[in-house]
């Protein structure tokens, strides 16, 4: 076991545990964004740079801070160690930076974008980033791509975190999928636009962070916000999937079903092509009852019960950054 | 003469055959280390040599090796780094087309002293030629039995093999080199672990520049205490350099580290001066990532002591007022080179290069690169040159390899030294292409520079 101060919070864990996972065993006050790591994909993480944090002592045997800031995502804790994260102003500050170049080539085409209301890079941008962009120049755009009869890629969205090409790599077998070129200009694809055709190849729209990856049964169809999600099961023919999935209700029928995503945003068990595509309507499954989404997200707009803030509570300048 | 360690022989003719090499006194070190060494005990000579990475960062080799784990069992790699990309550098291609037998020498001692019984030269793919000439040395190497099985009676055997890179910078970074080795996509692993724990095939791997384990030969032949009495302080042994830019006498000198930096310009026995009689305006002292010093800090360092050619003394006055001494690509420009356009080539070069697995490199780069070719093509703003700065700030330190930092350093180095030079293509617009630069000294006061055309 090993003993780590995350912003002043101390938290025992196992031996090898991450910072950013001890950092989520406190909570989310202290938890740095991620865009890239994913705890159900093995390898995830490093890439994007967002949960960069602070060790200013090393652990109890060497004491001296590491010169740089780290990954959190990827490195391990020791015994003693203590990290900054929100105390950090240099982290801040670097977070910001990443938070630019993320946004400098993203097309911020929210408004006609599915991920809308529960994409990561619009949390992110809302809490760490500025109003205003200093980018002026053409930003890269490629053209939509069909990976399947049911998924699009939109690579002018992508931010790269490769979490669809571990997905790829992980869950689904036969790997057709993978990243293109270099730079600024690499992109994600499929082996000569091949069609990614297997039975878990659906997940790569649930672990997108961004409106890359969309399904097309659901394209254009509805605002996530305005859709009432609802846990659900089935017992699946596939023995590889779970078969618990959350239908998003709008009305009487249901628009989509995607994996059950956990306080992070990360879904806690994958599912099969048949529950996501094929499933859609309400006599497949057997409902469990409203899904319970964190208030903070925007989903939970409509839906009162849970979202209830007394008047004494509600500061508008905090969550505002229009007021700016 | 400084003493010469690596290419005492090499203007001999036929060294790069096997027979003339060994005539010469080839192989040395080999029989030195088989017969009469135990592996331990190389490692130990090479620590005492206080031998530094050749390749840029100047880590302590004799530490990078006692590092490498040795678990039962498990195979361990000694991994040459020829990927020599660098723009600005060329001392690798020197000494392997013009030496091969001294590198398969080193590699055959340096892979004894770390048990291991596979070694790997990976070399840049555009020294095509050079994968030859080694393919020929290795040839000759195992013909005469200092390859493959029970090498000299001793019961240790060694494969060597030559592995062609695939053209990217990026596979010059030790883990991207071993991911590409391993036929995958040269992309720099995420650390730790470092190689020496996993490395090649998740097995214990060590990366060492051409020239570091080149140099493994004379310490084992003369011991490591002898060639620490070479160079000075902490900086020991000799170091190649390749010199380009406007000197007369362009190429690749083997120095003995403690020379000045005036010394190494000015004097016939190394450049021989500025081409053409003019004046000497800014050095990039080892290779395009480390930092530009404009003329008077190259010379003196900040404290106005001469500085020297070693890794402490082109270090002092950290990036403040230093440089550092890199991979030696000694770049030397006249009066008559624009900063700005000079920087705009070189982020152009890391823009290319990176690999765009982390945020700030892939997108940083090429902002960067944006920004400077509007300055440079004078539509930029005041504003432009804070946001360059601010830009290097977020992207050094934050990501995964140090092509990130290597891409900031030179961005950082210019605003500093040269800002002057910048604000004078923002404020003279599209003019400036007809204006000749003769800012020759440290942030000179542009009206001076402008009265004297």
């Amino acid at each position: 076991m090993a003993k780590v101060t995350i912003d002043g919070i101390t938290i025992e864990v196992a031996d090898g545990t991450t910072i950013l996972n001890a950092a989520r065993a406190i909570g989310k006050e202290v938890a740095p964004p991620t865009m890239c790591y994913y705890s159900k994909l093995k390898t995830s993480g490093g890439y994007c740079r967002t949960c960069l944090v602070e060790v200013s002592k090393g652990s109890e045997k060497d004491p001296r801070p590491m010169p740089k800031l780290v990954a959190s995502c990827r490195t391990t804790v020791m015994d003693g160690m203590e990290v900054k994260n929100t105390t950090s102003p240099k982290v801040l500050e670097a977070r910001k930076g990443v938070v630019e170049f993320l946004l400098a080539n993203h097309p911020l085409d929210c408004p006609i974008c599915d991920q809308a209301g529960e994409c990561h890079l619009q949390d992110l941008s809302y809490e760490h980033g500025s109003a205003k962009t200093r980018y002026e120049f053409e930003r890269r755009t490629f053209d939509k791509i069909n990976i399947g009869e049911k998924i699009q890629l939109h690579m002018t969205r992508c931010i790269l975190c490769y979490r669809c090409v571990k997905t790829a790599e992980q869950i689904t077998d036969g790997r057709v999928h993978g990243v293109l070129n270099r730079g600024d200009v690499s992109e994600i694809s499929t082996y000569i636009e091949q069609a990614i055709d297997n039975d878990f190849s659906g997940n790569v729209i649930d672990v997108c962070p961004v409106g890359a990856l969309t399904d097309k049964t659901f394209r254009f169809k509805s605002r996530v916000w305005y859709t009432k999600p609802m846990d659900a099961h089935r017992n699946c023919e596939n023995e590889k999937c779970s078969g618990k999935v959350v239908l998003w209700y709008k009305g009487e029928e249901v628009l989509r079903v995607t994996g059950r995503k956990d306080q992070w945003g990360e879904v806690e068990e994958f599912i099969c092509n048949t529950c996501r595509f094929d499933k859609k309507k309400t006599s497949d499954w057997t409902i469990e009852g409203p899904r319970e989404i964190d208030h903070s997200s925007v989903i939970s707009a409509n839906h009162y019960a849970r979202t209830l803030v007394k008047p004494n509570e509600f500061k508008l300048n905090e969550v505002n950054p229009i007021t700016e | 003469m400084g003493k010469k360690l690596l290419t005492e022989h090499i203007n001999v003719p036929g060294i790069q055959g096997y027979e003339v090499y060994r005539k010469m006194g080839g192989y040395a070190s080999v029989e030195k280390a088989i017969k009469s060494m135990k592996p331990e005990d190389v490692v130990e000579e090479v620590k005492k040599s206080g031998l530094r990475g050749r390749g840029g960062a100047g880590f302590p080799t004799g530490m990078k090796w006692s590092f490498l784990a040795k678990p039962e069992g498990v195979p361990r790699y000694l991994v040459c780094n020829a990927d020599e990309s660098e723009p600005g550098t060329f001392k690798d291609r020197y000494l392997m087309s013009r030496l091969p037998h001294l590198l398969i020498e080193g590699m055959i001692t340096s892979s004894f002293a770390l048990g291991a019984n596979t070694s790997y030269i990976y070399v840049r793919g555009e020294y095509y030629y050079i994968i030859a000439i080694l393919e020929k040395a290795i040839a000759e190497a195992y013909a005469a039995g200092w390859l493959g099985k029970n090498i000299l009676g001793s019961g240790y055997d060694l494969d060597l093999y030559v592995q062609p890179g695939g053209g990217a910078y990026i596979c010059g970074e030790e883990t991207a080199l071993l991911e590409s080795l391993e036929g995958k996509r040269g992309n720099p692993r995420i650390k730790p672990p470092f190689p020496a724990i996993a490395g090649l095939y998740g097995c214990p791997t060590v990366v060492n520049n051409v020239e570091t384990i080149a140099a493994v030969v004379p310490i084992v032949n003369q011991g490591g205490d002898a060639y620490a009495a070479v160079g000075i302080g902490k900086s020991t042994g000799t170091k190649l350099i390749s010199a380009s830019g406007h000197i007369n006498k362009p190429g690749i000198y083997e120095i003995e580290m403690g020379i000045t930096v005036e010394d190494f310009i000015y004097s016939d026995e190394y450049c021989g001066g500025i081409l053409n009689g003019k004046k000497l305006k800014a050095v990039i002292a080892g290779g395009s990532s480390v930092p530009i010093l404009p003329t008077d800090l190259i010379l003196k360092t900040a404290a106005g002591e001469p500085r020297i050619m070693s890794y402490e003394g082109l270090a002092d006055g950290g990036f403040a007022a230093g440089t550092m001494l890199g991979s030696g690509g000694f770049i030397v420009m006249d009066e008559s080179v624009s900063i700005p356009k000079n920087l705009w080539n070189l982020i152009r070069f890391y823009h290319h290069e990176s690999c765009g697995q982390c945020s700030p490199c892939r997108e940083g780069t090429g902002w960067m690169e944006k920004i400077l070719h509007k300055i440079v093509d004078g539509h930029g703003t005041l504003k432009d040159i804070d946001l360059l700065w601010e830009l290097q700030a977020k992207i050094e330190g934050n990501t995964i390899c140090p092509l990130g930092d290597a891409a900031a350093w030179p961005v950082a180095s210019a605003i500093r030294h040269f800002r002057t030079e910048f604000e004078e293509y923002v404020k003279h617009g599209d003019k400036i292409k007809d204006v000749k630069y003769y800012f020759h000294t440290h942030n000179m006061d542009p009206a001076a520079a402008y009265s004297s055309l």
